[in-house]
């Protein structure tokens, strides 16, 4: 086959799976926020409820349709395409396994390996707000205006905290690619080991720009009525909340494959290389992202949201000094290792 | 494939975007227009074989700059298509610092030799991170250095301003 088809297939797949994941920590946060609160959750439609997400699918296909009189009819609709593009796009960067020998054909597990991946999802995910902004003002009402305005400064608030924590683990690993990043954390040599006060604040900004709780606030329902998506119905509503869990998802796995050893664990590195190992590490890989898929619900239903004024100081006048102090301390530490 | 097609392409993309930014008279559209034409251009940065620069161009142009832009405009609530009225005046000003611009750009770009290269052959290898640091920190380092004192005072200016506002409203944070 030639490498455009086996590409081609590459990307369908994760595409498939991101949606797939997606769809279900639907179900999964549904399930967790019961197990916490001490109730069943979603249990009727199929056994264990498994065809929930199915059925709320359907519901939101068949929906009305509703724009509002005096929206920008265009952005309106662009708002909600825009955020899911932005979703879908990070995970073209990320190495999904070790590469798949077939015969005598070798397939990268990764969209691409480009020599700037790490700068990539920095920048797909400062796109990322684009969708909210444009859905949120196009609307034309004051909540989701206000919502809009919300998302776009916490988005750049808590961007540069996780750049600044991103350069100590460049100034690390001394390098962009996120393959090298990887092979670098065989074995227990995990950056989360050599960085953990980056990997806090990477973390924390993480959350922040998924707009997951407790950073919520775009969408705060006691305040903002739905905050940037009050005026969206029907599957332009599905956009905006299905983006939210492929973003977790994406994020997830950008979590793992920095600080975490990406699809290295101690025991399968000592394996033969094979068939076998690939999957194993693929099996990894997705081990490490639902653990930090649950750790995002675990958290949203036990923290409250945030105040807007302890969300600014919290990202300003502490994650951001926090971070320059990390890069200082990363550079000391590698200058006496020379 | 040809990438003459392409880069023909793409320029002919950017000069619409470009021009889209001045036509429209709806700012919001303006400046997603703008964020359009940063996007043309990091994909010429691509064609060039520098990555680097393209992504960073993203970054910081696309993904904070006219956020921002973009931020102030909804602030400002500009939703009618406004139309000032414009005298003689506005006009010669406009025309006037348009042409000035325009002298500026034909008076630098001619200095640059056109080579009539071919990019895939020439591997250019410039724009990557490692060249572009090496560059940036042994031949443009003090011109660097120059540029970060001008942010760093820039900074403290926005500082300074924002905390004498502070002194005359009341003790309220700014609740978006």
């Amino acid at each position: 086959m030639s490498p455009i088809i086996i590409k081609l297939i590459f990307v369908s797949i994760v595409f498939g799976i991101s949606l797939f994941v997606a769809m279900y920590s639907t179900y999964a946060e549904r399930k967790v926020a019961a197990f916490l609160q001490d109730r069943l959750g979603p249990n009727r439609a199929g056994p264990f409820g498994l065809l929930q997400p199915l059925a709320d699918g359907v519901k939101l296909f068949f929906k009305e349709e509703f724009i509002p009189l005096k929206a920008d009819r265009w952005l309106f609709l662009m708002g909600p395409g825009f955020f899911m593009i932005t979703a879908l796009m990070t995970s073209a960067v990320i190495p999904f396994g070790p590469d798949l020998k077939i015969g005598d054909t070798v397939i990268p597990l990764q969209g691409t390996d480009l020599n700037v991946g790490l700068l990539y999802i920095f920048g797909v995910v400062s796109l990322g707000v684009y969708g909210v902004l444009i859905g949120g003002w196009a609307s034309n009402n004051k909540f989701s205006l206000l919502g809009a305005i919300r998302a776009a400064s916490q988005n750049i608030s808590y961007e540069l905290a996780m750049g600044l924590s991103i350069i100590a683990l460049v100034m690390m690993t001394a390098t962009l690619s996120m393959r090298e990043i990887v092979d670098q954390q065989s074995g227990w040599h995990w950056n989360v080991l050599y960085q953990p006060l980056g990997f806090l604040i990477f973390l924390v900004c993480a959350f922040a720009e998924t707009n997951r709780a407790p950073f919520d606030l775009p969408e705060c329902e006691t305040e903002l009525v739905g905050g940037y998506h009050t005026e969206y119905s029907s599957m332009k509503l599905g956009f905006f909340l299905f983006a939210e869990y492929i973003n977790m998802f994406i994020s997830s796995a950008v979590i793992a494959t920095l600080y975490f050893g990406g699809y290295h664990a101690p025991f399968i590195d000592s394996m033969d290389p094979g068939m076998l190992k690939t999957f194993l590490s693929i099996g990894v890989l997705f081990a490490k992202i639902f653990f930090f898929i649950f750790f995002f619900m675990w958290v949203r239903w036990t923290l409250p949201r945030f105040r807007y004024d302890q969300l600014m100081n919290l990202g300003w006048k502490m994650l951001i000094p926090l971070a320059v102090v990390n890069i200082i301390i990363t550079g000391i530490v590698l200058l006496m290792k020379m | 494939m040809n990438i003459d097609y392409i880069f023909y392409l793409l320029t002919a993309l950017t000069i619409i975007c470009a021009t889209m930014v001045v036509v429209s008279k709806h700012p919001i559209r303006s400046v997603l227009f703008l964020v359009a034409t940063f996007f043309c251009i990091s994909a010429h940065y691509i064609l060039l074989n520098a990555q680097f620069l393209a992504l960073v161009n993203i970054v910081v142009y696309a993904g904070a700059i006219m956020v921002l832009f973009l931020f102030v405009i909804m602030f400002l609530n500009l939703n009618k298509e406004v139309e000032r009225n414009k005298s003689i005046l506005y006009w010669l000003g406009a025309i006037v610092s348009a042409g000035c611009i325009f002298l500026m750009l034909v008076s630098s770009v001619g200095k640059v030799a056109l080579t009539n290269g071919n990019i895939e052959k020439e591997n250019y290898t410039l724009g990557l991170v490692e060249n572009i640091g090496m560059s940036l920190y042994t031949d443009y380092l003090f011109p660097m250095e120059i540029c970060s004192v001008l942010f760093l005072v820039a900074m403290i200016g926005v500082v300074l301003l924002s905390r004498k506002e502070n002194k005359f409203t009341t003790n309220t944070v700014s609740n978006v």
